[in-house]
């Protein structure tokens, strides 16, 4: 077990040598050898993890301890990696989702210049870097640094293509979003380490009792805060979809199967200080905004024809169901749907990265059609995760999608039911952009038919990997009615106490329920190939219009936050700026100079006056020395 | 005769070196209302030492006596030394601008 601990610390910083080689060496290395530097430690880190995966098979957890990152007094942070269950399975979703998606970058970004090439890789290998960091800290605030270090790297790759000021803008309201929940992450930690003295989970988790009502509440609805913005959920969801305007690798990466599941990770993490009784209101919060975010992003994707805004507002839609089921206290439901999530929608996100490269650059769906002809990899491997994401038995999502709404259903009948409605959703808006895009005729120019071609190798073969994964990813974790062993939760069980059931449903509603939601995704999915079977564009009209325009919320948000936090900085920088405080410091300049003008006649070069002044000086000196004293 | 005199002289004697200082535009004229007031401080520092040494209350030693006339003749060593340099502005300046008027002297206005 001493030799996992001792190479943990490599997992990490393979990919930070990465980054270090292709960032600085950006202006000299080949593309070929930034793509295999930036592959090749993301894979070492896969091979280690796997190895970490194996050796906390068995139960075992630890924490490294390097140095001492904070210490203050009675304070110690230390640069602690916590080595266990749940920090070794986004190990492996990390740098093996990772590894598979810096191969498809090798190939889907070979126009760039050689030196943006290599400083796409190593802005990848920082973000890998980070979110390892992240996993494996084994304190919030170590865990803290990932978390502003991912931040970072999501605002670098949304600004890539640094040219087009829409995305520059995008990678703003990105980062400031962020931003805005982080403020709430580190309020968290001030609180725990004001009230505990350490930031240390196993520290924090032990001493929980010391934590009263408030503090309870306080801290978890503030962690909730963080995750609500990195892991995109209402309020902050809004930079997600815009966020598209990085490199469609990216966008599987960083928006879709990493990063955005941070906030799950986080509160999964603290599943005790959340499981905690005084924090139910802080549950029943989380399930609602869960679910809530579940249903608007779902409803806005109905409407969507930009293919990766679809896809974008669907891993809004499935990080809401996460939160659901982290909100109805089933932690190890979420991680299960994590893991299969990363495995789907990376596959989507690079499928439709190879759509828009055969399509030159074209996103819209309603340019599409009839793609099967030509890619047919893609088109497979598509469905498959299409399949995948609206819960098709046997296919992962199934799984994971159906844990969640047996716990829904477990905690409240109208949650699960809301939650099946968005589920029917999700699969009816997936069918839309599948048939959409691959089937029917081609409603593209000219040139753009004449362009289409199936991608190289680098690309397809991620894309089947992804796909095997997609398939099989869910049979960890198949519920005990259908003769599995639910193999993910006893796996956690050291980090994720057994989910209790307080009102435990007969394996016959399990059945049901299973085969109920199962013939509604059905349903959703005959209705999506018969509505868009034959494309024929129109106009939105009532609620389509609405839905198509996201429900209005970035212009609200624009109105009722944005617009009157910008009078108010104009009102600042006209008035008290420029006024006030320019006024000021120019009126002192101005003061001095006008006195100084005065003040300078009486030098007036004449001999005498000067004698003359002397002399009064001398005068006074004296009157003061003889009777003033 | 009494200390008083000899003080009224020498106010009298400073106050018009003052004046002439003040007053006057010619360097020279300057010049001597400056040693005027000089000679009032020598004038002074004699009688109050003539005063200390024959007061009978005071202890009239003899250092104490002619400490004061000492430095009257270092007063003078300085004003003949102050003579020399002075003279010599005053000269170079005839040479500059042909004229003792200190008032064109003003070249540092502006």
């Amino acid at each position: 077990m001493n030799n996992v601990l001792q190479i943990v610390w490599l997992i990490p910083f393979l990919p930070l040598m990465g980054f270090l080689i292709n960032g600085l060496g950006r202006k000299q290395l080949s593309k070929t050898f930034s793509g295999i530097i930036g592959s090749g430690v993301v894979l070492a880190s896969f091979i280690i993890s796997l190895y970490v995966f194996f050796s906390v098979k068995g139960g075992n957890t630890h924490v490294a301890h390097y140095f001492n990152f904070v210490n203050i007094e009675s304070l110690k942070i230390g640069f602690d990696f916590q080595v266990d269950q749940l920090s070794s399975i986004f190990l492996l979703i990390i740098t093996g989702v990772g590894f598979l998606i810096h191969v498809y970058s090798t190939s889907y970004m070979h126009e760039e210049e050689s030196k943006d090439f290599a400083k796409y890789f190593s802005y990848l290998n920082l973000f890998v870097f980070s979110m390892l960091l992240l996993v494996l800290g084994a304190n919030y605030v170590i865990m803290f640094i990932g978390w502003e270090g991912v931040g970072l790297c999501s605002y670098l790759l949304i600004g890539y293509w640094f040219k087009n000021n829409n995305y520059n803008n995008a990678a703003k309201k990105a980062f400031i979003m962020n931003r805005i929940g982080d403020l709430g992450f580190l309020l968290a930690v001030f609180w725990l380490i004001s009230k505990l003295g350490t930031a240390d989970y196993h520290n924090v988790f032990a001493n929980i009792s010391k934590l009263g009502k408030t503090d309870i509440i306080g801290i978890t609805l503030l962690l909730f805060v963080g995750a609500t913005g990195k892991s995109a959920q209402i309020p902050l969801y809004t930079w997600l979809p815009d966020a598209m305007a990085g490199p469609t690798p990216v966008s599987a990466l960083i928006h879709a199967a990493t990063m955005v599941t941070a906030g799950i990770y986080m509160i999964a993490r603290s599943n005790i200080l959340y499981s905690s009784d005084f924090a139910e209101i802080t549950r029943n919060i989380i399930s609602v905004i869960g679910l809530a975010t579940a249903l608007l992003a779902a409803s806005i994707a109905l409407k969507q024809n930009d293919i990766k805004k679809v896809l974008a507002y669907s891993t809004v839609s499935q990080l809401g169901f996460m939160f659901l089921a982290l909100g109805c206290g089933n932690y190890t439901a979420a991680v299960f749907h994590v893991m299969t999530h990363a495995f789907f929608k990376a596959l989507l996100f690079l499928g439709s990265g190879s759509v828009i490269h055969a399509m030159g650059g074209e996103q819209d769906i309603t340019k599409m059609g009839g793609l099967n002809k030509y890619m047919r990899i893609t088109q497979v491997t598509f469905l498959i995760g299409c399949l995948a994401i609206a819960g098709c038995p046997p296919f992962s999502g199934f799984f994971s999608k159906d844990a969640i709404l047996l716990s829904a259903f477990e905690h409240n009948k109208i949650l699960w039911g809301l939650a099946v409605f968005a589920a029917m959703m999700t699969t009816y808006y997936m069918f839309r952009l599948y048939f959409l895009t691959f089937s029917g005729k081609f409603r593209g120019t000219h040139d753009q038919e004449h362009h289409l071609h199936e991608s190289p190798s680098a690309m397809t073969l991620p894309l089947i990997v992804l796909a095997i994964l997609a398939i099989i990813g869910g049979f960890v974790g198949v519920p005990h009615i259908l003769g599995g062993h639910n193999e993910i939760a006893t796996f956690l069980q050291p980090v994720i106490p057994m989910h209790e059931n307080a009102n435990p449903v007969s394996s016959g509603t399990e059945y049901g329920l299973m085969i109920g939601t199962t013939i509604a995704m059905l349903i959703a999915g005959i209705f999506a190939f018969m509505q868009n079977r034959n494309f024929v564009a129109k106009e939105n009209k009532g609620l389509g219009k609405v839905l198509e325009n996201k429900w209005y919320v970035d212009e609200l948000y624009d109105s009722i936050i944005v617009k009157p936090l910008q009078s108010v900085a104009t009102f600042f920088n006209n008035i008290l700026e420029k006024k006030g405080i320019d006024g000021f410091v120019n009126g002192v300049g101005k003061a001095v100079n006008y006195g100084s003008r005065q003040v300078r006649l009486l030098q007036s070069g004449h001999v005498g006056s000067y004698v003359l002044l002397m002399v009064i000086g001398i005068l006074i000196l004296f009157i003061v020395q003889l009777f003033l004293k | 005769m009494e200390i008083k005199y000899y003080i009224g002289l020498a106010i009298a004697l400073f106050c018009t070196g003052i004046i002439g200082v003040l007053t006057r535009r010619n360097a020279i004229i300057i010049f001597m209302c400056v040693e005027l007031m000089l000679n009032a401080v020598n004038l002074l520092l004699v009688a109050f030492s003539k005063m200390h040494a024959l007061s009978p209350v005071g202890i009239a030693t003899p250092s104490v006596v002619s400490d004061a006339q000492v430095f009257v003749f270092f007063i003078m060593v300085v004003a003949a030394a102050e003579v020399a340099v002075g003279l010599a502005i005053i000269v170079m300046m005839y040479r500059n601008v042909h004229s003792v008027d200190v008032n064109f002297l003003n070249r540092l206005k502006n």
